[in-house]
């Protein structure tokens, strides 16, 4: 018997349990909400209503949909200058320097504090801070989860716009350089719109990351089944409200639950595949 | 054409080949050769002409890419080389690629003695330090690495990792020894050097190499062919062929008109 | 010619643009500061608060209950005990889920490297992406619905580790495709031109070669669910005792830090706890920093 036959058939037949599992997935989250959906049809996903006593049960995704674009949208802005300035520090003004090296490992850093650590040290220092500034509701809310979320994304896209930005051809750059162009001029008009489509790809996926997001979130938003009537009010997001929930549900309210892991499972997968397409368009 | 085709006992003979890789673009077109014992053969042409595919067919590494289709026959040493498991010929035959590669995770020994250390052969000890000492004097490296044998072939300078690469096809005693442009990534010192090695090695091996440098061919083959668009254009003593060019793409060829 | 104005009014251009050019260079440094300030204030506060709960009992002992936490702290002491259920489910769970992610993913990685265009391979690729992009906690409700409730019929260490596992699996698929494409192809030509079979050729030729990339591969994939709560607290659910058997419930470090925040008696501990797991993972991050380095 051929050997290398063998060999190829066994990495084909390993690499088919990727698709397995994700399509399996998909199967399990479908049928474990279909109860929910049969329940209260598509309606579901509009409905403001979470009210989990029995004989009164209703449940509707709407505040957790909203409570999870609107953390995500604003992590998405605070990092955005943030973890922009840091990626022109390491692939363009200080790139090879020790400076760069520092930065850089304390950026990679910042994407191994475990969630959890986030959520304590948003809870004992910022959140105090943040009643000090002025901010109420005990400084729960989707602005705290935002700050915290803010921070855990900045690696995630300061890295693929590092990598961009340091690909940057030198020729490029050198001819703007000898038309008398600034070193800001440069990165303005040179660099970051020949970098763009990478920059973009970056915060897609780091947009990807805050959306699904747990526990610091859960420990920040406040945990009120309402759709966030401000920037300071509370909150609940699809993973923070599965995460509080889930402890006491069966029945109807975790097929809601399971619908609603179903819609953050789709919700990422479109945002990510969406990242993933604009870097392969790149290459 | 009046070429040297067909030769009394050749090592290689090589029938009506054609092989392409997408469908009706033939890389190697209607090829027939025999290659003759214990000489070096060149096989030169400009890039794209299918030589290296035409090497790579004797020990079918061309079958590396999925979508190769073989047509004719190669028989070495008179058995069809299509019809024998393609890891049995990989054993009778010895390659030498165009940047040395020796295995980076194993020692200057390890790397002379892979070929059966890699296929589970075990041999006694001696009989493997035997092994690894003649090849390597073979390839003359033996002086310059015999206080360090179990250092990692990566430390070595270019031209001596390509010997050692070369030590490694010679360990298995090869039938033939394919080379793919073997000098291509080295500096003129080190580039002689090998050619000197090619020339003394044809005592004991038969040597096809690809090359596109012409002055090498001119210096160390005793056989030349030259292709062209898949096609084996001219086959002769390479005396004859670099002297008297029979067709006018050779001429055009080794007179550097294109390529 | 140049008129006088014209030279000054240059001259006020070029030193304009030179203030601004300034001016945005130290922008991008300062923001570029703020964005690693939270790094060293977050290790700052996990070794002020939490440094004087280690000690050999903290990683040897289970946690005390509430009452005997709350009766420490009321007479001003060191609260007693450990998070050794902690440290023993983590070690737990996250072999299991290595052994289950490890070489499904680099057998994948191998498939996806030897068939760069296949169309089973790149949508092969593709999933395992979008699959890296999943929330934690979904897979936590994944492995909640597949293992909870069809295998172990409960909450068990197995179901934390098919969740951790589904969420490492892609990584190492990825960094095994990306080790393996850096090794020059001439090398795994060397070998299958020696007539090594194929299989041989990745044993004892591919995966040696790439080997500091994989183990580094492996290393980052453990560093990022070490630290990982939410899935386990639909899957693993935590114990207060000491646990070996997967097909039961077991704690993890992150748990325990998550039950310590939700019990006032018990908070003191929280950063003792995060400062030991903040330096398990620093530990992984720094060692495969290392290896990849060493190999260039």
């Amino acid at each position: 018997m051929n050997s290398d036959k063998i060999t190829k058939g066994v990495l084909q037949s390993v690499s088919f349990i990727i698709l397995l599992l994700a399509g399996g997935m998909f199967y399990s989250l479908v049928e474990g909400s279909i109860p929910a959906f049969r329940e209260f049809g598509p309606g579901f996903i509009v409905s403001g209503e979470w009210n989990p006593r029995s004989g009164e049960e209703e449940y509707g995704a709407l505040p957790f949909i909203a409570g999870t674009l609107i953390t995500s949208v604003l992590a998405l802005i605070i990092s955005l200058p943030l973890s922009f300035s840091a990626s022109l520090f390491l692939g363009e003004y200080y790139r090879g320097t020790r400076m760069a090296k520092i930065l850089g490992s304390m950026v990679d850093l910042l994407a191994g504090i475990p969630s959890i650590v986030y959520g304590l040290w948003g809870f004992y220092v910022l959140r105090p801070f943040l009643i000090e500034l002025g901010v109420p509701n005990q400084g729960f809310g989707v602005f705290t989860a935002g700050i915290i979320l803010a921070i855990m994304i900045i690696p995630f896209a300061t890295s693929l716009s590092t990598e961009i930005i340091s690909m940057v051809p030198v020729e490029l750059k050198e001819a703007a350089y000898s038309l008398g162009a600034t070193r800001s001029e440069v990165a303005f008009n040179v660099i970051v719109p020949s970098a763009r489509s990478g920059i973009i790809a970056g915060y897609i996926l780091a947009f990807g990351r805050a959306l699904g997001e747990t526990m610091a979130v859960t420990m920040l938003i406040g945990n009120a089944n309402i759709i966030p009537n401000g920037l300071f009010s509370t909150g609940n997001t699809m993973a923070s409200l599965i995460a509080n929930q889930f402890g006491e549900a069966g029945g109807l309210k975790l097929s809601a639950l399971i619908a609603i892991g179903l819609l953050l499972f789709v919700i990422t997968g479109i945002i990510n595949a969406m990242g993933k397409f604009i870097i392969k368009k790149m290459d | 054409m009046d070429n040297i085709k067909t030769i009394k006992d050749p090592v290689l003979s090589i029938k009506n080949l054609f092989v392409s890789y997408d469908k009706g673009k033939y890389a190697v077109n209607d090829v027939s050769a025999d290659i003759k014992r214990n000489s070096v053969t060149a096989i030169m042409g400009p890039s794209g002409c299918g030589k290296s595919t035409l090497l790579r067919a004797v020990n079918r590494m061309h079958e590396l890419y999925e979508t190769i289709e073989t047509k004719g026959s190669i028989d070495l040493n008179g058995k069809d080389i299509f019809k024998m498991p393609a890891i049995q010929l990989r054993r009778m035959t010895g390659m030498v690629f165009q940047r040395p590669n020796p295995f980076p995770t194993m020692s200057i020994y390890d790397n002379v003695i892979a070929g059966y250390k890699l296929n589970g052969i075990h041999l006694k000890r001696s009989k493997r330090d035997e092994i690894v000492e003649r090849s390597l004097r073979d390839v003359t490296l033996w002086d310059e690495v015999k206080d360090g044998l179990y250092k990692k072939g990566t430390f070595l300078s270019g031209g001596q990792q390509q010997r050692l690469c070369i030590a490694r096809a010679l360990a298995f005693g090869p039938e033939v020894i394919l080379l793919d442009e073997p000098t291509s990534a080295l500096d003129p010192v080190a580039t002689s050097k090998i050619e000197d090695l090619m020339v003394s090695l044809k005592e004991n091996y038969t040597i096809l190499m690809v090359t596109h440098n012409m002055s090498q061919a001119a210096r160390i083959s005793d056989y030349s062919m030259f292709m062209y668009l898949g096609e084996l254009v001219e086959y002769g003593k390479t005396k004859d062929m670099f002297t008297r060019p029979k067709d006018r793409r050779t001429e055009e060829y080794l007179t550097g008109k294109f390529g | 010619m140049m008129s006088n104005s014209d030279n000054k009014s240059i001259q006020s251009q070029v030193s304009r643009r030179k203030r601004k050019d300034q001016f945005y260079h130290g922008l991008m440094i300062g923001l570029s500061v703020i964005t690693i300030l939270p790094v060293i204030l977050i290790i700052f506060k996990l070794v002020v608060e939490g440094i004087g709960q280690i000690s050999l009992e903290f990683l040897v002992q289970t946690p005390p209950d509430s009452f005997e936490a709350m009766s420490a702290t009321a007479a001003g002491e060191r609260i007693p005990g450990g998070i050794a259920n902690g440290i023993t489910g983590t070690l737990l769970m996250v072999s299991v889920a290595s052994a289950m992610a490890i070489p499904v993913g680099i057998l994948t990685g191998i498939y996806l490297y030897e068939n760069p265009k296949k169309f089973l391979a790149g949508l092969t690729r593709n999933v395992s992406d979008i699959l890296q992009g999943v929330p934690s906690i979904v897979l936590g409700l994944i492995a909640y619905l597949w293992v909870v409730k069809h295998i172990t019929n409960g909450f068990s260490a197995l179901a934390g580790s098919v969740s951790l596992a589904i969420m490492m699996l892609p990584m190492i698929v990825r960094s095994t495709e990306e080790t393996l494409k850096m090794i020059p192809v001439s090398i795994k030509e060397a070998a299958l031109a020696l007539g090594v079979p194929y299989y041989k050729v990745l044993l004892r030729v591919l995966i040696p070669t790439g080997f500091s990339g994989l183990l580094t591969g492996i290393l980052l994939g453990i560093s990022r669910i070490l630290g990982e709560t939410a899935p386990l607290l639909l899957t693993a659910l935590g114990s207060s005792r000491i646990n070996l058997d997967i097909t039961e419930p077991v704690s993890a470090i992150p748990l325990l830090i998550w039950e310590f925040y939700n019990d006032p008696n018990m908070v003191d501990l929280i950063w003792s706890s995060s400062l030991l797991l903040m330096a398990l993972v620093l530990f992984l991050n720094v060692t495969s920093k290392q290896i990849a380095k060493r190999k260039k």
